[in-house]
């Protein structure tokens, strides 16, 4: 790594300033960011830990929604967000048991790595991103591999998220990195149903809305069973082409409505 | 009842102690005052002409003390191929030289060019990146068919991108061809026998050490083989006279062949250490290890079997590229020819077979054994075409198997491969394994999954490997410019307790706790009292090292011997204290006697006279008690063994889960079942991994793609089932005196072919009939594309 | 370079180290606990597992400047009060769960991680806890096996080699 020096703030207003000064980057629990650097991939000249702000750790739930502190573990709300079933076991399968006692929900918005498995969390409950300045929709934040709503120096204090009637994820694992090969969220709400989709897309995250449609007059794992993904925008790598993963979706979307019920 | 010591017995490891609490000691966890750090400026490109390397502006960064680049070692030796193969005609193999920096030409991607040493390993990144190297890149030859075919040039002085095209054995040509020609059945099968990256966990380090008082170098480096190392730094690469370079190579974090080799990062940190007058220590990155360590496999064939309507096998016929990348590694030579086609026979009585093997430079890291070493290739491209030709003739795979067996009464059996097989009994084998993998109750478990919606497959195979490397009269008049015995020294001390010196090197195969077993059962004594000392050139009489299933075949006969050589003299100790005559004197049990008489003394009061010899007929007896044996074998040792694996098959995104894998072994002798069990789980996972996980691939650039664990497919523990072990088969080397073949590759070589032939038949048995092969790594995207082609 | 205070294995310890010292390089370089193993760059292979304020994380991935004011534990600290293997260690031996050593201080410290939080692991249980932690030569039968044991579950039902 190249050196930088490090600060550690404890509230969001002593963040915030602290990344106002040149290249300085807030550090979520550093499960990315941390290996790119050894790469020499990045080079911040200032770190702004976010780990030490108590105001944006912890899950909590009011009205239908559950909300999330910024930098809270991926073992945490694997832990503690047992009123929203699908997202604790989403969380409970990101990377292995030492990557979520440091990843932080926030960290993985932020990044938005195309494989990651928040996204699709985020995206297909129609979550609200909050940071130190506004509030994102999702719809709105994701904004291609690696792009976010976000400005320089923003950071996201929070993520609330509707807590679905019903909603589960399904994640085939890149056979290396166990990173999403595809992961679908579906998340079935009484307005509708909304499907989310990682890994698959050369554009990041995305919602498919043909199955959005279909599920939503017929909540059965069946009801995509005619629909197709164009294979054209997939990604297409080592580990699978764009019609492999393009099936994927499929099979996947399905396979996470059985298990939504 | 098991034994609960010595010979059979399973022991707990001592060596586990320091390992479960931190204190082993890692080539990278020895610091030393005044160390430096190197960082090795390595090519982002897979070839291309060095017109300049400006290194001034890393020279002035801070904390820098010293840049090298190939510049440095022009008058230096290469790295050298350690066997000499000569193609068909008669001319030998193409030996560019391997520089211990480039020069003129960079080769592949991670070639290094220069090398900065600095106050700090950070300090030293800083400047290597500083360093400005004018680099002309050069189209890259990749595939292989296309270096075979002309055009750009790995090496421009060779001219050709063929190192050899080497055929075995020739005499068989002919008739081969003719019992193809005129055979009623062939199949042909063309496959790839996928590049993997041994990926020891413990990533490469050296540490080199000169004394400016004595001139004597210490070189600390992650090797199988620290003789070897030295020979090679030595003899070939810098010159320094053997008896000033101590190679010390202490806990190792796995090999698995990677770790055989010398490479130019060690000759490197001795120069740089020279140079400065200050230790120079080098740990690689993981990274760079993907880079850098010596690859395995890479093999293109296409292997045809001919045989009867019956499935009486004819004949064998296999042409292999084989990739050795950008400079020959030092048994590169030897892994894709004679730890490959001489095993091409099998198990089977097959009257004649035919080699033909392309090696092929390529601007890709070098190409070496990886555990099992050609003769995982040879087994796999074996079984799985008698597998296809099984289908063919519409015989159950086993059946055929067994008609094509070599039959116990047959042994010695001079197979068509050219090796005389000493013993074995394959019967035994698929017998065993029919019990152990249960294959009477397949097709109730195959109905079972079926009601799941996924597909069972089965796959079974048997393998012949060639162990105990090597009788060197046999491997000199193959090429190896080596010889391949052991040596080990048994010193037993004055007060009792023994220090046995060996030439094997133990870095996971626990020869700390079996080798003390053998030396206790000779000599009847507590093997907590015996010690095992390895790793260090200063400390040991010589060793060739630990790689090819050779540690006791070779390194523990030596022992075996060494510690009879003891028993010998400690008779004529023993009668001249009873004051008897050594023929008088009997052994057993730790005690000396004369028999008929109730005269004893035992071992530990002989070795106390050995060194306090008061009153010693010196004449006849020199004082202490310390033996040394070198042991050559007479032949390879012959392990063999019947894999049976099973899958299940989701249809819906292909992925493959095994469900459970039997292996069944014939190791000959055991001497620790606890360790040799370890030693084929170690090998199943690695040979399972071929199968459905692990890839290396280089884009048409020549870019490494999967340079990582994010994208090399590591086998971790939810990719794998438990596994039933098995060698209570057991027909004992003939030919070295602890009856062992050596059990380190077994799991490796044997399982490949049983995990496609399982998926193969698992899809057939969805109707895909007409998938007939699928490549390995058998992927989910792999079978999923297989099935819906 | 950043002044920091931890805790290692009960002794409190202090360092002044650069922004990117790792924790594995603070722990490994300034305070010579070499028993962690750094086995690859992109967080994956376990090798450095310690556990930071009573659970595991890679070494390797969090800047020893996070680890300031935390009660580190390592591979060093894990043996009983007399030096005798703990209840882990012991199982990882009695099982065979090691072979060349270097993955073991990452398999025993995600180890007493999942003992802790689920006391009785079922082998798949163990098999998904270990996903983080890379092991090259024992094909993870016996280290499966040793956690179970470890559990205080009978292993002879467990396949028989």
């Amino acid at each position: 790594m190249y050196d930088f020096s490090f600060v550690k703030p404890g509230t969001v207003a002593d963040a915030v300033t602290a990344l106002a000064s040149e290249d300085a980057q807030a550090l979520g629990g550093g499960q990315t960011l941390i290996p790119t650097m050894k790469q020499r991939l990045a080079s911040p000249a200032k770190l702004v830990s976010l780990t030490g702000i108590a105001d944006m750790q912890g899950v909590s739930q009011s009205g239908g929604v559950l909300s999330i502190g910024g930098a809270t573990t991926h073992a945490a709300v694997s832990a503690q967000a047992g009123g929203f079933a699908g997202l604790a076991a989403l969380a409970g399968g990101i990377g292995d048991p030492a990557v979520r006692n440091r990843g932080t929900i926030g960290g993985s918005l932020a990044n938005n790595d195309p494989a990651a498995c928040y996204p699709s969390a985020a995206l297909a409950t129609g979550a609200t991103i909050v940071t130190n300045t506004r509030e994102i929709a999702a719809d709105d934040f994701f904004q291609g591999l690696f792009e976010t709503a976000l400005d320089e120096g923003e950071i996201i204090t929070a993520v609330h998220m509707p807590i679905p009637e019903a909603s589960n994820y399904q994640k085939f694992e890149q056979p290396a990195s166990r990173f999403a090969l595809v992961g679908v969220f579906v998340a079935k709400y009484a307005s509708g149903v909304r499907v989310a989709v990682t890994g698959a897309s050369e554009g990041g995250v995305f919602r498919w809305s043909e199955a959005e449609a279909a599920l939503g007059a017929n909540f059965s794992p069946d009801a995509v069973s005619g629909l197709s993904v164009a294979p054209g925008d997939m990604i297409e790598d080592l580990h699978g082409s764009k019609a492999y993963r393009a099936h994927l979706v499929k099979v996947m979307t399905s396979r996470a409505v059985a298990a939504a019920g | 009842m098991p034994k609960d010591s010595g010979i059979g017995a399973s022991p707990k490891r001592r060596e586990d102690i320091r390992f479960l609490t931190g204190l082993g000691q890692y080539t990278d966890d020895i610091s030393l005052t005044g160390e430096t750090h190197a960082v090795f400026a390595r090519s982002q490109v897979a070839t291309g002409i060095i017109k300049s390397i400006d290194t001034s502006a890393a020279e002035n960064m801070p904390g820098v003390l010293a840049v090298f680049t190939g510049d440095d070692f022009v008058d230096v030796g290469g790295n050298p191929a350690g066997w000499l193969i000569n193609s068909r005609d008669g001319e030998p193999m193409k030996e560019p030289k391997r520089p211990v920096l480039a020069h003129g030409k960079v080769r592949h991607v991670g070639d290094a060019y220069a090398a900065v040493i600095a106050e700090t390993a950070e300090q030293a990144r800083d400047a290597a990146e500083a360093i400005e190297a004018d680099i002309d890149e050069q189209p890259a030859v990749v595939d292989m068919k296309s270096a075979l075919a002309g055009g750009a040039l790995v090496h421009d002085e060779i001219g050709t991108n063929q190192c050899f095209d080497w055929g075995w054995i020739e005499d068989n040509r002919a008739a081969t061809d003719a019992a193809i020609k005129s055979a009623p059945h062939v199949t042909t099968l063309e496959l790839v026998n996928n590049r993997l990256v041994p990926n020891a966990m413990e990533p490469r380090a050296s540490t080199g050490v000169f004394d400016p008082g004595t001139g004597d170098y210490t070189l600390y480096t992650t090797s199988q083989n620290p003789h070897l190392t030295r020979l090679l730094i030595c003899a070939f690469v810098l010159g320094i006279p053997e008896n000033k370079l101590r190679v010390v190579a202490p806990d190792v974090g796995g090999g698995f062949g990677s770790k055989i080799y010398h490479y130019g990062e060690e000759a490197l940190v001795l120069s740089a250490a020279k140079k400065l007058g200050r230790p120079v220590r080098w740990t690689a990155s993981r990274s760079e290890s993907f880079l850098t360590d010596a690859h395995g496999r890479d093999h293109v064939t296409k292997i045809e079997i001919a045989c009867e309507k019956d499935g009486t096998f004819l004949a064998f016929r296999t042409e292999t590229m084989a990739n050795v990348g950008a400079y020959l590694s030092n048994f590169s030579t030897a892994t894709p020819t004679f730890l490959h086609g001489t095993l091409m026979a099998g198990n089977y009585t097959v009257p004649t077979l035919y080699v033909n093997v392309k090696a092929v430079f390529t601007n890709t890291a070098p190409v070496d054994a990886y555990r099992g070493a050609g003769r995982p290739e040879a087994t796999y491209s074996l079984e799985r075409a008698i597998d296809k030709c099984a289908q063919e003739l519409g015989m159950d795979p086993l059946a055929l198997r067994r008609k094509n067996f070599i039959k116990p009464d047959q042994f010695p059996y001079a197979a068509a491969a050219g090796l005389e097989y000493d013993t074995g009994n394959y019967h035994a084998l698929v017998d065993k394994l029919e019990e152990l993998a249960d294959l009477s109750g397949f097709e109730a478990r195959r109905a079972a999954t079926k009601a799941t919606g996924k597909l069972r497959g089965i796959g079974v195979n048997t393998y012949i490997e060639a162990c105990g490397i090597a009788p060197s009269n046999l491997v000199g008049v193959l090429g190896s410019r080596v010889g391949l015995y052991d040596a080990a020294t048994v010193r037993v001390n004055a007060t009792g307790n023994i220090s046995v010196m060996v030439g094997a090197h133990s870095h996971g195969q626990g020869h700390e706790t079996a080798f003390p077993q053998v030396v206790a059962d000779m000599l009847g004594i507590d093997e907590g009292s015996i010690d095992i000392v390895h790793g260090d050139t200063s400390k040991i009489p010589f060793g060739m090292g630990t790689y090819g299933s050779r540690s006791l075949a070779v390194c523990g006969s030596a022992v075996v011997r060494a510690t009879e050589k003891i028993i010998n003299k400690a008779k004529k100790i023993a009668a001249h204290m009873m004051e008897a005559s050594e023929q008088d004197v009997e052994f057993s049990e730790g005690q000396f006697s004369i028999a008929g008489t109730d005269k004893s003394v035992g071992f530990g009061d002989v070795a106390l006279k050995a060194y306090i010899p008061h009153n010693f007929p010196i004449e006849d007896i020199e004082p202490g008690l310390e033996e040394t044996a070198f042991y050559d074998p007479a032949n390879f040792t012959y392990p063999a063994g019947a894999y049976a694996c099973e899958v299940e098959v989701d249809p819906d995104t292909g992925k493959v889960t095994i469900d459970r894998f039997t292996a069944v072994d014939d190791f000959g002798n055991v001497i620790n079942p606890m360790i040799v069990t370890g030693q084929v789980h170690g090998g199943l996972a690695q040979g399972i991994g071929q199968a459905l996980l692990e890839n290396c691939t280089y884009d048409e650039n020549g870019q490494i793609l999967s340079a990582s664990f994010m994208d090399y497919a590591m086998p971790r523990a939810s990719d794998l089932p438990l596994y039933t072990v098995d060698h209570s088969c057991q027909t004992p080397c003939t030919h070295n005196p602890l009856g062992v073949k050596g059990c380190g590759e077994a799991g490796a070589i044997g399982s490949p072919p049983a995990v496609v032939n399982a998926v193969i038949n698992a899809l057939h048995s969805g109707g895909h009939t007409d998938v007939t092969h699928i490549d390995m790594p058998v992927s989910p995207a792999r079978v999923w594309a297989a099935m819906n082609s | 370079m950043t002044k920091l205070s931890m805790t290692v294995n009960g002794k409190p310890v202090s360092g002044n180290v650069e922004g990117r010292t790792l924790l594995v390089d603070f722990l490994r370089q300034d305070l010579h606990l070499t028993g962690t193993h750094v086995g690859c760059d992109t967080s994956q292979c376990g090798a450095c597992t310690v556990h930071v304020n009573g659970v595991a994380v890679k070494s390797c991935t969090m800047l020893a400047a996070e680890a300031d004011g935390a009660d580190v534990a390592t591979i060093e600290g894990q043996a009983n009060a007399d030096g005798s293997l703990n209840v882990i260690q012991q199982a990882f031996q009695d099982h065979h769960g090691l072979q060349c050593g270097f993955c073991t201080p990452g398999m025993v410290m995600a180890t007493a991680d999942l003992l802790k939080n689920n006391p009785t692991p079922n082998e798949a249980d163990v098999r998904h806890h270990l996903d983080g932690n890379i092991c090259r030569c024992t094909g993870y039968h016996n280290i499966v096996k040793a956690v179970l044991a470890a559990s205080g579950q009978d292993v002879d039902a467990v396949a028989a080699e």
